[in-house]
Protein backbone atom coordinates (compact mmCIF):
# COMPACT_ATOMS: atom_id res chain seq x y z
CA UNK A 1 0.00 0.00 0.00
CA UNK A 2 1.46 3.08 -1.37
CA UNK A 3 0.69 5.58 1.62
CA UNK A 4 3.35 8.23 1.45
CA UNK A 5 1.04 10.28 -1.09
CA UNK A 6 -1.46 10.37 1.02
CA UNK A 7 0.55 11.84 3.52
CA UNK A 8 2.07 14.39 1.23
CA UNK A 9 -1.32 15.79 0.68
CA UNK A 10 -2.36 15.50 4.35
CA UNK A 11 -3.12 19.10 5.85
CA UNK A 12 -2.60 18.30 9.26
CA UNK A 13 1.09 19.35 9.53
CA UNK A 14 -0.13 22.35 8.02
CA UNK A 15 -3.08 23.21 10.27
CA UNK A 16 -0.55 22.20 13.09
CA UNK A 17 2.12 24.73 11.96
CA UNK A 18 -0.97 27.38 12.02
CA UNK A 19 -2.01 27.13 15.42
CA UNK A 20 1.60 26.99 16.59
CA UNK A 21 2.78 30.32 14.64
CA UNK A 22 -0.28 31.75 16.36
CA UNK A 23 0.41 30.12 19.47
CA UNK A 24 3.54 31.99 19.27
CA UNK A 25 2.33 35.61 19.10
CA UNK A 26 -1.06 35.71 21.34
CA UNK A 27 -2.24 33.14 24.28
CA UNK A 28 -3.81 29.70 23.08
CA UNK A 29 -7.13 30.71 23.86
CA UNK A 30 -6.86 33.35 21.78
CA UNK A 31 -5.05 31.38 18.91
CA UNK A 32 -7.86 28.73 19.39
CA UNK A 33 -10.65 31.69 19.29
CA UNK A 34 -9.18 33.04 16.08
CA UNK A 35 -9.34 29.98 14.01
CA UNK A 36 -12.51 28.76 15.12
CA UNK A 37 -13.92 31.93 13.77
CA UNK A 38 -11.80 32.23 10.90
CA UNK A 39 -13.16 27.69 10.13
CA UNK A 40 -16.91 28.86 10.61
CA UNK A 41 -16.65 31.51 7.74
CA UNK A 42 -15.06 29.13 5.40
CA UNK A 43 -17.86 26.41 6.68
CA UNK A 44 -20.36 29.10 5.79
CA UNK A 45 -19.24 30.48 2.79
CA UNK A 46 -18.62 27.13 1.48
CA UNK A 47 -22.25 26.34 2.53
CA UNK A 48 -23.61 28.93 0.44
CA UNK A 49 -21.64 28.30 -2.45
CA UNK A 50 -22.28 24.69 -1.90
CA UNK A 51 -25.95 25.73 -2.16
CA UNK A 52 -25.72 27.37 -5.08
CA UNK A 53 -23.96 24.51 -6.87
CA UNK A 54 -26.68 21.88 -5.69
CA UNK A 55 -29.32 24.30 -6.48
CA UNK A 56 -28.02 24.59 -10.00
CA UNK A 57 -27.21 21.19 -10.58
CA UNK A 58 -30.61 20.05 -9.62
CA UNK A 59 -32.29 22.23 -12.18
CA UNK A 60 -30.09 20.97 -14.54
CA UNK A 61 -30.37 17.42 -13.84
CA UNK A 62 -34.05 17.72 -13.43
CA UNK A 63 -34.35 19.26 -16.77
CA UNK A 64 -32.48 16.79 -18.30
CA UNK A 65 -34.60 13.65 -16.68
CA UNK A 66 -37.41 15.45 -18.35
CA UNK A 67 -36.31 16.33 -22.12
CA UNK A 68 -35.54 19.95 -21.67
CA UNK A 69 -32.35 21.89 -21.30
CA UNK A 70 -33.17 23.69 -17.62
CA UNK A 71 -31.95 27.04 -17.28
CA UNK A 72 -29.49 28.61 -19.79
CA UNK A 73 -30.14 31.92 -20.15
CA UNK A 74 -28.89 34.13 -17.09
CA UNK A 75 -24.98 34.49 -17.35
CA UNK A 76 -24.10 33.67 -20.43
CA UNK A 77 -24.17 30.22 -22.20
CA UNK A 78 -25.01 27.68 -19.38
CA UNK A 79 -27.19 29.87 -17.11
CA UNK A 80 -24.42 30.22 -14.87
CA UNK A 81 -26.01 33.37 -13.05
CA UNK A 82 -29.41 32.22 -12.34
CA UNK A 83 -29.38 30.63 -9.11
CA UNK A 84 -27.05 33.75 -7.73
CA UNK A 85 -29.32 36.21 -9.46
CA UNK A 86 -32.92 33.69 -7.33
CA UNK A 87 -30.12 34.33 -4.48
CA UNK A 88 -30.49 38.42 -4.70
CA UNK A 89 -34.07 38.29 -5.12
CA UNK A 90 -34.95 36.35 -2.37
CA UNK A 91 -33.11 38.51 -0.32
CA UNK A 92 -34.60 41.33 -1.14
CA UNK A 93 -38.09 39.88 0.05
CA UNK A 94 -39.88 41.34 3.08
CA UNK A 95 -39.66 38.79 5.69
CA UNK A 96 -43.62 38.65 6.95
CA UNK A 97 -44.37 38.13 10.52
CA UNK A 98 -47.60 36.36 10.94
CA UNK A 99 -50.16 38.27 13.09
CA UNK A 100 -51.79 35.33 15.22
CA UNK A 101 -48.46 32.89 15.38
CA UNK A 102 -46.25 32.12 18.21
CA UNK A 103 -43.35 34.76 17.44
CA UNK A 104 -40.39 33.50 18.80
CA UNK A 105 -40.46 29.80 18.14
CA UNK A 106 -41.95 31.14 14.30
CA UNK A 107 -39.14 33.01 13.90
CA UNK A 108 -36.42 30.19 15.78
CA UNK A 109 -37.30 27.48 13.49
CA UNK A 110 -35.77 28.21 10.67
CA UNK A 111 -32.74 28.89 12.31
CA UNK A 112 -32.70 25.26 14.05
CA UNK A 113 -33.22 24.01 10.56
CA UNK A 114 -30.04 26.08 9.27
CA UNK A 115 -28.32 24.91 12.65
CA UNK A 116 -28.59 20.93 12.27
CA UNK A 117 -27.47 21.29 8.49
CA UNK A 118 -24.49 23.05 9.29
CA UNK A 119 -23.29 21.17 12.20
CA UNK A 120 -23.49 18.23 10.11
CA UNK A 121 -21.88 19.60 7.14
CA UNK A 122 -19.16 20.10 9.55
CA UNK A 123 -18.86 16.69 10.28
CA UNK A 124 -17.79 15.89 6.72
CA UNK A 125 -14.03 14.53 6.37
CA UNK A 126 -12.82 16.80 3.04
CA UNK A 127 -9.33 16.38 2.68
CA UNK A 128 -6.77 14.06 4.95
CA UNK A 129 -6.27 15.82 8.28
CA UNK A 130 -8.87 18.39 7.17
CA UNK A 131 -11.92 17.25 8.73
CA UNK A 132 -13.56 20.47 11.12
CA UNK A 133 -15.57 18.38 13.92
CA UNK A 134 -13.35 14.95 14.19
CA UNK A 135 -14.67 12.64 17.70
CA UNK A 136 -14.47 9.28 18.80
CA UNK A 137 -18.72 9.25 18.24
CA UNK A 138 -18.34 11.52 14.98
CA UNK A 139 -21.09 9.42 13.13
CA UNK A 140 -23.39 9.04 16.33
CA UNK A 141 -22.73 12.98 16.28
CA UNK A 142 -24.03 13.44 12.66
CA UNK A 143 -27.18 11.62 13.37
CA UNK A 144 -27.82 13.66 16.70
CA UNK A 145 -27.13 16.54 14.97
CA UNK A 146 -28.95 15.78 11.66
CA UNK A 147 -32.10 15.34 14.49
CA UNK A 148 -32.53 18.84 15.57
CA UNK A 149 -33.34 19.68 11.81
CA UNK A 150 -36.70 17.73 12.74
CA UNK A 151 -37.35 19.90 15.80
CA UNK A 152 -37.45 22.89 13.51
CA UNK A 153 -39.69 21.47 10.71
CA UNK A 154 -42.22 20.58 13.73
CA UNK A 155 -41.48 23.65 15.58
CA UNK A 156 -42.22 25.62 11.67
CA UNK A 157 -45.21 23.82 11.34
CA UNK A 158 -46.85 24.36 14.73
CA UNK A 159 -46.07 28.27 15.25
CA UNK A 160 -47.11 29.25 12.07
CA UNK A 161 -50.67 28.51 13.59
CA UNK A 162 -52.22 26.98 9.90
CA UNK A 163 -53.78 23.67 8.80
CA UNK A 164 -51.41 23.17 6.56
CA UNK A 165 -48.28 23.57 8.26
CA UNK A 166 -48.97 21.58 11.34
CA UNK A 167 -50.38 18.70 8.89
CA UNK A 168 -47.15 19.00 7.03
CA UNK A 169 -44.73 19.06 10.16
CA UNK A 170 -46.71 16.01 11.26
CA UNK A 171 -46.33 14.42 8.07
CA UNK A 172 -42.40 15.29 8.04
CA UNK A 173 -42.08 14.38 11.43
CA UNK A 174 -43.34 11.04 11.17
CA UNK A 175 -41.60 10.31 8.28
CA UNK A 176 -38.52 11.52 9.44
CA UNK A 177 -38.39 9.66 12.35
CA UNK A 178 -39.17 6.49 10.94
CA UNK A 179 -36.36 6.90 8.35
CA UNK A 180 -34.07 7.79 10.95
CA UNK A 181 -34.25 4.13 12.06
CA UNK A 182 -33.01 2.41 8.70
CA UNK A 183 -30.18 4.94 8.60
CA UNK A 184 -29.03 4.64 11.89
CA UNK A 185 -29.19 1.12 11.52
CA UNK A 186 -27.52 0.97 7.76
CA UNK A 187 -24.44 3.30 9.57
CA UNK A 188 -24.13 0.74 12.37
CA UNK A 189 -23.57 -1.58 9.77
CA UNK A 190 -20.54 0.17 8.25
CA UNK A 191 -19.24 1.09 12.04
CA UNK A 192 -19.17 -2.32 12.42
CA UNK A 193 -17.67 -3.36 9.51
CA UNK A 194 -15.33 -0.82 10.04
CA UNK A 195 -14.50 -1.40 14.00
CA UNK A 196 -14.94 2.52 15.01
CA UNK A 197 -17.75 5.25 15.05
CA UNK A 198 -14.78 8.36 14.66
CA UNK A 199 -15.30 9.35 10.77
CA UNK A 200 -11.79 10.32 10.25
CA UNK A 201 -11.27 6.62 11.60
CA UNK A 202 -14.25 4.94 8.99
CA UNK A 203 -12.08 6.72 6.39
CA UNK A 204 -8.61 5.74 7.67
CA UNK A 205 -9.75 1.65 7.70
CA UNK A 206 -11.03 1.98 3.89
CA UNK A 207 -7.42 2.76 2.48
CA UNK A 208 -7.60 -1.02 1.76
CA UNK A 209 -10.69 -1.02 -0.33
CA UNK A 210 -13.81 1.25 0.09
CA UNK A 211 -16.21 -0.36 2.02
CA UNK A 212 -18.83 -0.86 -0.85
CA UNK A 213 -16.22 -3.37 -2.04
CA UNK A 214 -15.78 -5.02 1.30
CA UNK A 215 -18.69 -6.05 2.74
CA UNK A 216 -19.85 -8.15 0.31
CA UNK A 217 -22.93 -7.90 -0.86
CA UNK A 218 -24.22 -7.00 2.62
CA UNK A 219 -23.05 -3.02 2.45
CA UNK A 220 -24.29 -2.76 -1.41
CA UNK A 221 -27.36 -3.47 -0.32
CA UNK A 222 -26.85 -1.10 2.94
CA UNK A 223 -26.07 1.60 0.59
CA UNK A 224 -28.98 1.04 -1.37
CA UNK A 225 -30.99 1.90 1.92
CA UNK A 226 -28.86 4.24 3.02
CA UNK A 227 -30.06 6.12 -0.12
CA UNK A 228 -33.57 5.55 0.57
CA UNK A 229 -33.62 6.86 3.87
CA UNK A 230 -31.19 9.76 3.43
CA UNK A 231 -33.40 11.03 1.03
CA UNK A 232 -36.45 10.59 2.92
CA UNK A 233 -34.44 12.47 5.73
CA UNK A 234 -33.56 15.18 3.57
CA UNK A 235 -37.28 15.82 2.68
CA UNK A 236 -37.03 15.17 -0.84
CA UNK A 237 -39.12 13.58 -3.31
CA UNK A 238 -40.25 11.06 -4.19
CA UNK A 239 -40.67 11.22 0.02
CA UNK A 240 -41.47 15.21 -0.56
CA UNK A 241 -44.98 14.78 1.79
CA UNK A 242 -44.33 17.55 3.21
CA UNK A 243 -45.14 19.53 0.34
CA UNK A 244 -48.16 18.61 -1.58
CA UNK A 245 -49.63 21.51 -3.65
CA UNK A 246 -53.23 20.37 -3.59
CA UNK A 247 -53.57 19.14 0.24
CA UNK A 248 -51.03 21.25 2.31
CA UNK A 249 -49.91 23.90 -0.02
CA UNK A 250 -46.15 24.17 0.69
CA UNK A 251 -46.09 22.07 3.65
CA UNK A 252 -44.57 23.32 7.07
CA UNK A 253 -42.72 26.18 5.66
CA UNK A 254 -45.79 27.60 3.92
CA UNK A 255 -46.24 30.53 5.85
CA UNK A 256 -42.63 31.85 5.79
CA UNK A 257 -40.58 33.96 3.38
CA UNK A 258 -37.97 35.49 2.18
CA UNK A 259 -34.67 34.35 3.98
CA UNK A 260 -36.68 32.43 6.73
CA UNK A 261 -37.98 30.59 3.81
CA UNK A 262 -34.82 30.20 1.93
CA UNK A 263 -33.36 28.85 4.97
CA UNK A 264 -35.24 26.19 4.90
CA UNK A 265 -34.69 25.94 1.38
CA UNK A 266 -31.27 26.02 1.72
CA UNK A 267 -31.14 23.74 4.34
CA UNK A 268 -32.93 20.52 2.36
CA UNK A 269 -30.34 21.57 -0.26
CA UNK A 270 -27.23 20.79 2.19
CA UNK A 271 -29.35 18.24 3.98
CA UNK A 272 -28.87 16.10 0.57
CA UNK A 273 -25.25 17.10 0.22
CA UNK A 274 -24.32 15.97 3.78
CA UNK A 275 -26.74 12.82 3.21
CA UNK A 276 -24.42 11.58 0.21
CA UNK A 277 -20.83 13.33 1.88
CA UNK A 278 -21.59 10.99 5.04
CA UNK A 279 -22.65 8.16 2.07
CA UNK A 280 -18.89 8.18 0.39
CA UNK A 281 -17.79 8.75 3.81
CA UNK A 282 -19.52 5.86 5.19
CA UNK A 283 -19.73 3.42 2.11
CA UNK A 284 -17.27 4.69 -0.91
CA UNK A 285 -14.36 5.64 1.44
CA UNK A 286 -14.45 9.32 1.97
CA UNK A 287 -11.32 10.99 0.64
CA UNK A 288 -9.80 7.59 0.12
CA UNK A 289 -8.35 7.53 -3.59
CA UNK A 290 -9.57 4.18 -5.82
CA UNK A 291 -7.11 1.47 -5.42
CA UNK A 292 -7.29 -1.86 -7.21
CA UNK A 293 -5.40 -4.28 -5.57
CA UNK A 294 -2.88 -5.67 -7.91
CA UNK A 295 -2.24 -2.94 -9.85
CA UNK A 296 0.36 -1.03 -8.21
CA UNK A 297 0.57 1.82 -11.16
CA UNK A 298 -2.79 2.95 -10.92
CA UNK A 299 -3.00 2.83 -7.53
CA UNK A 300 -0.07 5.38 -7.55
CA UNK A 301 -1.65 7.49 -10.18
CA UNK A 302 -4.62 7.53 -7.99
CA UNK A 303 -2.46 8.65 -5.28
CA UNK A 304 -1.82 11.79 -7.15
CA UNK A 305 -5.47 13.08 -7.07
CA UNK A 306 -5.96 15.22 -3.79
CA UNK A 307 -8.49 14.03 -1.45
CA UNK A 308 -10.85 16.78 -1.76
CA UNK A 309 -11.06 16.21 -5.28
CA UNK A 310 -12.16 12.19 -4.35
CA UNK A 311 -14.20 13.33 -1.99
CA UNK A 312 -16.40 15.85 -3.89
CA UNK A 313 -16.17 13.70 -6.51
CA UNK A 314 -18.07 11.03 -4.71
CA UNK A 315 -20.62 12.91 -3.12
CA UNK A 316 -21.59 14.55 -6.29
CA UNK A 317 -22.23 11.31 -7.68
CA UNK A 318 -24.00 10.21 -5.08
CA UNK A 319 -25.88 13.50 -5.17
CA UNK A 320 -26.46 12.56 -8.89
CA UNK A 321 -28.10 9.08 -7.59
CA UNK A 322 -30.09 10.70 -5.30
CA UNK A 323 -31.44 13.04 -7.82
CA UNK A 324 -31.65 10.57 -10.55
CA UNK A 325 -33.89 8.70 -7.58
CA UNK A 326 -35.76 11.74 -7.17
CA UNK A 327 -37.01 12.51 -10.88
CA UNK A 328 -37.66 8.72 -11.39
CA UNK A 329 -39.96 8.01 -8.77
CA UNK A 330 -43.61 9.74 -8.17
CA UNK A 331 -44.15 10.87 -4.78
CA UNK A 332 -45.75 8.18 -2.31
CA UNK A 333 -48.84 8.69 0.11
CA UNK A 334 -47.94 8.76 3.81
CA UNK A 335 -49.11 5.29 4.80
CA UNK A 336 -47.48 4.02 1.79
CA UNK A 337 -43.97 6.13 2.96
CA UNK A 338 -44.53 4.58 6.32
CA UNK A 339 -45.13 0.97 5.12
CA UNK A 340 -42.09 0.94 3.21
CA UNK A 341 -40.06 1.75 6.20
CA UNK A 342 -41.57 -0.23 8.55
CA UNK A 343 -42.40 -3.30 6.68
CA UNK A 344 -39.43 -3.78 4.14
CA UNK A 345 -36.70 -1.18 4.68
CA UNK A 346 -36.24 -1.70 8.57
CA UNK A 347 -36.38 -5.38 8.54
CA UNK A 348 -33.96 -5.88 5.70
CA UNK A 349 -31.78 -3.34 7.12
CA UNK A 350 -31.75 -5.31 10.57
CA UNK A 351 -31.17 -8.30 8.73
CA UNK A 352 -28.54 -7.06 7.32
CA UNK A 353 -26.72 -5.72 10.53
CA UNK A 354 -27.18 -9.23 11.71
CA UNK A 355 -25.39 -10.76 8.86
CA UNK A 356 -22.78 -8.09 8.86
CA UNK A 357 -21.89 -8.92 12.71
CA UNK A 358 -21.21 -12.67 11.69
CA UNK A 359 -19.50 -12.25 8.99
CA UNK A 360 -17.37 -9.84 11.36
CA UNK A 361 -17.32 -12.40 14.33
CA UNK A 362 -15.92 -15.19 12.34
CA UNK A 363 -13.88 -12.70 10.23
CA UNK A 364 -15.23 -13.50 6.58
CA UNK A 365 -14.96 -9.54 5.21
CA UNK A 366 -11.96 -8.60 3.75
CA UNK B 1 -48.22 -20.23 -0.41
CA UNK B 2 -47.38 -18.63 2.87
CA UNK B 3 -47.04 -15.16 3.69
CA UNK B 4 -43.65 -14.96 4.15
CA UNK B 5 -42.74 -15.96 0.68
CA UNK B 6 -45.37 -13.86 -0.61
CA UNK B 7 -43.59 -10.85 1.17
CA UNK B 8 -40.39 -12.06 -0.12
CA UNK B 9 -41.74 -12.61 -3.83
CA UNK B 10 -42.98 -8.96 -3.91
CA UNK B 11 -40.16 -7.03 -2.33
CA UNK B 12 -38.39 -9.05 -5.36
CA UNK B 13 -40.95 -7.59 -7.86
CA UNK B 14 -41.48 -4.38 -6.83
CA UNK B 15 -37.46 -4.07 -6.78
CA UNK B 16 -37.17 -5.18 -10.17
CA UNK B 17 -39.68 -2.67 -11.08
CA UNK B 18 -38.10 -0.13 -9.11
CA UNK B 19 -34.86 -0.83 -11.15
CA UNK B 20 -36.69 -0.58 -14.43
CA UNK B 21 -38.08 2.76 -13.50
CA UNK B 22 -34.28 3.73 -12.98
CA UNK B 23 -33.04 2.43 -16.32
CA UNK B 24 -35.94 4.36 -18.34
CA UNK B 25 -35.26 8.00 -16.66
CA UNK B 26 -31.57 7.52 -17.26
CA UNK B 27 -32.38 6.60 -20.83
CA UNK B 28 -34.26 9.90 -20.81
CA UNK B 29 -31.72 11.85 -19.26
CA UNK B 30 -29.17 10.77 -22.53
CA UNK B 31 -31.93 11.59 -24.80
CA UNK B 32 -31.62 14.26 -27.10
CA UNK B 33 -33.61 17.43 -24.98
CA UNK B 34 -36.81 18.65 -26.94
CA UNK B 35 -36.61 22.40 -25.75
CA UNK B 36 -36.41 25.00 -28.94
CA UNK B 37 -34.57 27.84 -28.16
CA UNK B 38 -36.93 29.66 -30.32
CA UNK B 39 -36.37 33.31 -31.19
CA UNK B 40 -32.83 32.49 -31.66
CA UNK B 41 -32.76 29.03 -33.55
CA UNK B 42 -35.25 30.88 -35.69
CA UNK B 43 -33.28 30.58 -39.09
CA UNK B 44 -31.28 27.53 -38.02
CA UNK B 45 -32.50 24.21 -36.21
CA UNK B 46 -35.68 25.57 -36.16
CA UNK B 47 -38.33 21.84 -35.75
CA UNK B 48 -41.97 22.12 -35.71
CA UNK B 49 -43.66 18.78 -35.75
CA UNK B 50 -45.16 18.12 -39.40
CA UNK B 51 -48.88 17.79 -38.10
CA UNK B 52 -48.63 21.18 -36.27
CA UNK B 53 -51.60 22.54 -37.45
CA UNK B 54 -50.84 26.72 -37.78
CA UNK B 55 -52.10 28.19 -40.56
CA UNK B 56 -55.07 27.14 -42.99
CA UNK B 57 -53.92 27.18 -47.02
CA UNK B 58 -55.09 26.17 -50.00
CA UNK B 59 -52.44 24.67 -52.37
CA UNK B 60 -52.15 26.01 -55.76
CA UNK B 61 -50.48 24.68 -58.57
CA UNK B 62 -47.97 25.78 -60.90
CA UNK B 63 -51.16 27.27 -62.81
CA UNK B 64 -52.75 28.66 -60.07
CA UNK B 65 -55.33 26.24 -59.95
CA UNK B 66 -56.76 24.42 -56.86
CA UNK B 67 -58.51 21.85 -55.95
CA UNK B 68 -61.72 23.59 -54.04
CA UNK B 69 -65.32 22.73 -55.68
CA UNK B 70 -67.02 25.34 -53.41
CA UNK B 71 -69.51 22.44 -51.98
CA UNK B 72 -69.63 24.15 -48.46
CA UNK B 73 -68.30 21.51 -46.62
CA UNK B 74 -65.91 22.79 -44.34
CA UNK B 75 -68.09 25.77 -43.77
CA UNK B 76 -70.67 24.02 -42.51
CA UNK B 77 -68.07 21.41 -40.48
CA UNK B 78 -66.40 24.77 -39.17
CA UNK B 79 -67.58 25.15 -34.98
CA UNK B 80 -66.56 28.18 -35.37
CA UNK B 81 -68.08 30.37 -38.37
CA UNK B 82 -64.98 30.52 -39.29
CA UNK B 83 -64.96 29.50 -43.13
CA UNK B 84 -67.10 31.74 -45.46
CA UNK B 85 -67.07 29.85 -49.29
CA UNK B 86 -68.78 32.92 -51.50
CA UNK B 87 -69.52 30.66 -55.15
CA UNK B 88 -71.55 31.67 -57.68
CA UNK B 89 -72.91 29.47 -60.32
CA UNK B 90 -71.70 29.71 -64.03
CA UNK B 91 -72.63 27.80 -67.19
CA UNK B 92 -68.97 26.05 -68.90
CA UNK B 93 -68.76 25.25 -72.59
CA UNK B 94 -71.34 22.74 -72.56
CA UNK B 95 -73.86 24.66 -71.14
CA UNK B 96 -73.69 22.98 -68.03
CA UNK B 97 -74.50 25.08 -64.87
CA UNK B 98 -71.50 24.55 -62.16
CA UNK B 99 -70.74 25.88 -58.77
CA UNK B 100 -67.66 27.94 -59.17
CA UNK B 101 -65.57 29.56 -56.21
CA UNK B 102 -65.29 33.23 -56.04
CA UNK B 103 -63.56 34.01 -52.91
CA UNK B 104 -62.70 31.40 -49.49
CA UNK B 105 -62.76 33.64 -46.89
CA UNK B 106 -60.93 32.36 -43.68
CA UNK B 107 -60.93 34.51 -40.51
CA UNK B 108 -57.41 32.97 -38.56
CA UNK B 109 -58.74 35.30 -35.72
CA UNK B 110 -61.42 33.04 -34.93
CA UNK B 111 -59.87 29.46 -35.69
CA UNK B 112 -59.41 26.86 -32.96
CA UNK B 113 -57.06 24.70 -35.06
CA UNK B 114 -59.61 21.47 -35.11
CA UNK B 115 -58.77 20.24 -38.82
CA UNK B 116 -62.52 19.33 -39.09
CA UNK B 117 -62.60 21.66 -42.24
CA UNK B 118 -59.63 19.91 -43.60
CA UNK B 119 -61.41 16.61 -42.49
CA UNK B 120 -64.52 17.49 -44.34
CA UNK B 121 -63.08 18.44 -47.31
CA UNK B 122 -64.01 15.89 -50.27
CA UNK B 123 -60.99 17.04 -52.42
CA UNK B 124 -58.01 17.56 -50.14
CA UNK B 125 -58.52 21.56 -51.45
CA UNK B 126 -57.37 22.93 -48.26
CA UNK B 127 -54.69 22.00 -45.73
CA UNK B 128 -53.10 23.28 -42.60
CA UNK B 129 -49.36 24.40 -42.50
CA UNK B 130 -46.82 24.77 -40.02
CA UNK B 131 -46.72 28.26 -40.45
CA UNK B 132 -46.98 29.86 -37.33
CA UNK B 133 -45.66 33.05 -36.85
CA UNK B 134 -49.15 34.42 -37.44
CA UNK B 135 -49.27 37.60 -34.78
CA UNK B 136 -50.45 40.97 -36.55
CA UNK B 137 -51.48 44.07 -34.79
CA UNK B 138 -54.48 44.49 -36.48
CA UNK B 139 -57.73 42.36 -36.21
CA UNK B 140 -58.59 42.72 -39.82
CA UNK B 141 -55.61 41.80 -41.06
CA UNK B 142 -56.28 38.19 -39.73
CA UNK B 143 -59.39 38.26 -42.42
CA UNK B 144 -57.79 36.01 -45.43
CA UNK B 145 -58.73 34.92 -48.81
CA UNK B 146 -57.13 31.89 -49.37
CA UNK B 147 -57.86 31.32 -53.08
CA UNK B 148 -55.29 33.48 -54.77
CA UNK B 149 -56.12 36.04 -57.59
CA UNK B 150 -57.75 34.88 -60.39
CA UNK B 151 -57.18 31.00 -59.43
CA UNK B 152 -59.29 28.40 -61.33
CA UNK B 153 -60.32 25.21 -60.54
CA UNK B 154 -58.12 21.99 -61.82
CA UNK B 155 -59.09 19.45 -63.48
CA UNK B 156 -60.30 16.20 -61.77
CA UNK B 157 -57.33 14.72 -63.16
CA UNK B 158 -55.13 16.25 -61.18
CA UNK B 159 -57.23 15.80 -58.30
CA UNK B 160 -55.41 14.78 -55.24
CA UNK B 161 -56.15 12.49 -52.20
CA UNK B 162 -57.00 14.47 -48.88
CA UNK B 163 -53.94 13.54 -46.83
CA UNK B 164 -55.97 13.64 -43.39
CA UNK B 165 -58.79 10.99 -44.77
CA UNK B 166 -56.15 8.63 -46.78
Amino acid sequence: MEQSFLDYYSLEPVTRWIHDTLCGVMPEGWAVFLEGLVLGVVILLAYAVLAVVLIYMERRVCGAFQCRIGPNRVGGKGGLLQVPADVLKILTKEIIRLKNSDHLLYELAPYLVILASVISFSCLPWHKGAGVLDMEVGILFVLAASSIGILGILLAGWSSNSKYTIIGAVRSGAMLVSYELSLGITVLTVVILSGTMSISGIVESQADGWNIFKGHIITLVAFVIYLISGNAEANRGPFDLAEAEQELTAGYHTEYSGMHFGFFYLAEYLNLFITSGIAATLFLGGWMPLHVAGLDGFNAVMDYIPGIVWFLGKTFFVVFLLMWIRWTYPRLRIDQVLNLEWKYLMPLSLLLMLIMVVLKVYGLVF
Amino acid sequence: MNSFTKYVKRYWRSTKSLVGGLRISIKVFFRKKVTEQYPENRHTTLYVPERHRAMLEMPHDAENRHHCIACGLCQMACPNGTIRVVSEMREDAEGKKKRVLVRYEYDLGACMFCQLCVNACPHGAIRFTNEFENAVFEREKLHLVLNHEGSTLAPPAAKKENPVNA
